[in-house]
């Protein structure tokens, strides 16, 4: 599914932010490209700046100077509405710590961005029934998160983050509050997803033996800065009960 | 984000806190409550006292005066030397005209004189008795000073009656003169039929109206010039009696006109006192003029509704007569009113704006309870702007249900308050009153304002929310 084409570019990135007097430099020219289609892992130290990174090509915070570009449209020149819509309907995100709305239901935590993506209601679901399929949680719609474990609450995470089909999915640390079994499955779905829709998928990890298993680029950030790019590794092969051989 | 997409997620997020939002809502609700039922009560007083001024027949009146007899400060000035061919005489076909400007009830002449009425109490002699008598339409029947009535009204515009002030039955009873002036007080049942029904015997002056010339035939050339101008209208005083039955106690002088100068002691049918020909004090003066018939020295022109007064009055006006109205007293009077309302708007506002302060701290404390959700919300696509309304239409929902829930609960304590005034006033042997009244416009414009507050008090949480940064937003624990 991976292809030529430049889904994120990233230009002389820089993000500084102001404490006190000082300037802390999160992310300090980062230039980098990823493909479509492909698997890329962010890896480093905490305080090595790939959270910041994340978040700017999430488009939730902007750059102090540079360009990130995804699919050719410079994220830094978006209005604050151009950005929630490029959210809307490009990117997908999954976080260390799930972020379900605890008031709601998987079903509704799931369709809520289909509200903001003004979904028609009949569509609703049916993409709500597909996504919680995919991740395997059809019988768990009217549960709450906090009737859920972490893992499923991660899968309900994803099924979210999927439901408004976009190009771009990332993932901060998806497994970092799961048990190494938990955790597994979870990153299976993310490759399967990958390979199978084609979702270029960037993940911040630490943990560099789940960046080798499962991503098919890995870029190291140290201090801000891009340490090594990396280039492309072998292509995963997927096994779609799970797993990697 | 679609407007029911908007709504769900707010009735969602405001069932969630339910407990906070019902006593922000409630705040708001007695803050309504407390706005309509003091801007009811300005209403009602405004309405009682309107309906009292309106049945009083100050304020639905026009009086009409030649502008020979009655010329105001304004007419001085403007035209200081008016030339008698200027001057409209206030006769039948005024009258007329009149009666046909659109808005106007009736017309009809102001009637007083001064006679002599004899009355034999409990079949004793009868005794001379000195009083001022008014004429009165058949319409001052939905006079406020009718209310009390003891007996009856007149049967007819013409009919032979009389109704006589309570001051003066008095009087004619032959009650001590100290319990006289205690007009406050109705006469007894008792007392007032020894009256209804008697007969009271009004010796009064006629002005019969002569065919002959008054001005002497030897002087051809003024008896011309006389006939030329029309005063070939002269008349005799005839002593006349009429005997008049009481058909009613009145205690408090309705009213009559503007030369209420001799307080009205005895009432008729205007009717029957145009077709007794009295003789006027003006008689004198009209018999010195030039005069082409019966002129009035007044009219009483009333209107359907005191609203239309201005415009009547200035039709009248340009007709070139001389009017008066109470309508100056009466804009007064709704100034008073304007500023009642106000103050009573001001004071139950207050408790409003301390509502309102309640909904932007409930709604404040949303977003530090839930910063977390709208960063969530954020990265999943939320733009400002549907934070931002979502948080409005939430501030919005409980400004509606607490505008429903403070009008009714105005409404109720309205009502309540209606009920035990009236209780009291009944102790008190006052007529009762609705005090109280909820116009449609309250009911709308209250609930209006509570919306309107609402959104007021939600415009800095909503644009604290919408800026709210996502990346801190998630960070939150």
């Amino acid at each position: 599914m991976r292809s030529d084409l430049e889904a994120i570019k990233t230009i002389d990135v820089r993000r500084h932010y102001k404490m006190g007097t000082n300037v802390i430099s999160a992310v300090d020219g980062v230039s980098l490209t990823i493909r479509d289609g492909e698997f890329a892992a962010l890896l480093g130290t905490s305080g090595s700046g790939k959270s910041t990174l994340m978040n700017l090509i999430a488009g939730l915070d902007r750059p102090s100077s540079g360009s990130i570009l995804v699919h050719g449209r410079d994220l830094a020149q978006m209005t604050s509405e151009e950005l929630a819509k490029y959210r809307r309907h490009t990117v997908g995100m999954v976080f260390q710590s799930f972020n379900l709305v605890p008031t709601m239901n998987l079903a509704e935590n799931v369709e809520l961005p289909m509200r903001f993506a003004e979904v028609d209601r009949a569509e609703r679901n049916d993409r709500v029934q597909d996504a919680l399929k995919r991740v395997r949680l059809s019988a768990r719609l009217t549960h709450r998160p906090s009737e859920l474990s972490g893992g499923e609450q991660q899968r309900a995470a994803l099924a979210r983050a999927l439901v408004n089909r976009p190009k771009l999915l990332l993932a901060d640390e998806p497994t970092g509050n799961l048990d190494s079994k938990t955790g597994e499955e979870i990153m299976n779905l993310i490759q399967e997803l990958n390979s199978t829709l084609g979702t270029t998928v960037v993940m911040v990890t630490h943990e560099r033996a789940l960046a080798e298993r499962y991503a098919t680029r890995m870029i190291f950030l140290g201090d801000g800065k891009v340490l090594d790019a990396g280039e492309q590794l072998t292509t995963a092969t997927v096994n779609i009960a799970g797993g990697v051989q | 984000m679609k407007a029911y997409d908007l709504v769900e997620l707010a009735g969602r997020n405001l069932r969630e806190a339910v407990l906070r939002n019902s006593l922000t809502t409630i705040g708001i609700a007695v803050g309504v409550a407390s706005l309509v039922a003091m801007l009811s009560l300005g209403v009602g007083l405004q309405q009682v006292f309107g309906k009292r001024l309106g049945r009083s027949g100050l304020f639905d009146t026009v009086i009409v005066a030649s502008k020979q007899d009655f010329r105001t400060e304004d007419d001085r000035r403007n035209r200081p030397n008016m030339q008698s061919g200027e001057i409209k005489s206030l006769d039948d076909t005024a009258r007329q005209t009149f009666e046909k400007i659109s808005g106007v009830a009736e017309v009809y002449p102001e009637i007083r004189l001064t006679a002599e009425l004899r009355f034999a109490v409990d079949g004793k002699a009868e005794r001379p008795h000195f009083a001022a008598i008014t004429a009165l339409p058949t319409s001052a029947n939905n006079s406020e000073a009718f209310e009390d009535l003891q007996g009856k009204f007149f049967s007819g515009p013409k009919a032979e009656e009389a109704i006589v002030l309570g001051e003066f039955a008095r009087e004619l009873l032959e009650m001590p003169e100290d319990t006289r002036q205690s007009d406050k007080q109705k006469l007894s049942n008792e007392d007032a039929n020894r009256l209804i029904g008697k007969e009271l015997t009004l010796r009064y002056a006629e002005r019969a109206t002569n065919n002959e010339s008054a001005i002497a035939p030897s002087d051809s050339n003024k008896a011309k010039a006389a006939d030329e101008a029309g005063a070939n209208f002269d008349f005799s005083v005839v002593r006349r009696e009429k005997k008049l039955k009481i058909v009613g106690v009145v205690n408090t002088e309705p009213y009559g006109g503007m030369r209420s100068v001799s307080r009205g002691r005895v009432f008729i049918p205007t009717g029957l006192a145009e077709s007794m020909n009295f003789m006027q004090p003006s008689d004198l003066r009209t018999l010195m003029r030039a005069s082409k018939g019966k002129t009035y020295m007044t009219l009483i022109v009333r209107a359907n509704k005191p609203t239309q007064i201005p415009v009547i009055q200035e039709t009248i006006k340009k007709m070139g007569f001389s009017t008066y109205s109470m309508q100056d007293a009466s804009k007064t009077l709704r100034y008073v009113f304007i500023f009642l309302d106000m103050f009573l708007a001001i004071f139950g506002s207050l408790a409003l704006a301390v509502a309102s302060l309640g909904i932007m701290n409930t709604l404040v404390m949303a977003i530090l309870e839930r910063r977390r959700e709208i960063g969530i919300m954020k990265a999943l696509g939320a733009s400002d702007i549907d934070v931002k309304k979502l948080f409005f239409v939430e501030a919005g929902a409980m400004g509606v249900l607490g505008g429903v829930l403070g009008t009714s609960l105005g409404w109720t304590i309205g009502r309540v308050i209606n009920f035990g005034t009236n209780i009291w006033l009944q102790r008190q042997d006052i007529p009762t009153e609705n005090f109280w009244y909820v116009p449609w416009w309250l009911v709308v414009g209250a609930m209006v304002f509570s919306v309107f507050v609402s959104l007021g008090s939600g415009l800095y949480p909503a644009s604290r929310a919408a800026k709210l940064d996502p990346v801190q937003a998630l960070r939150h624990d």
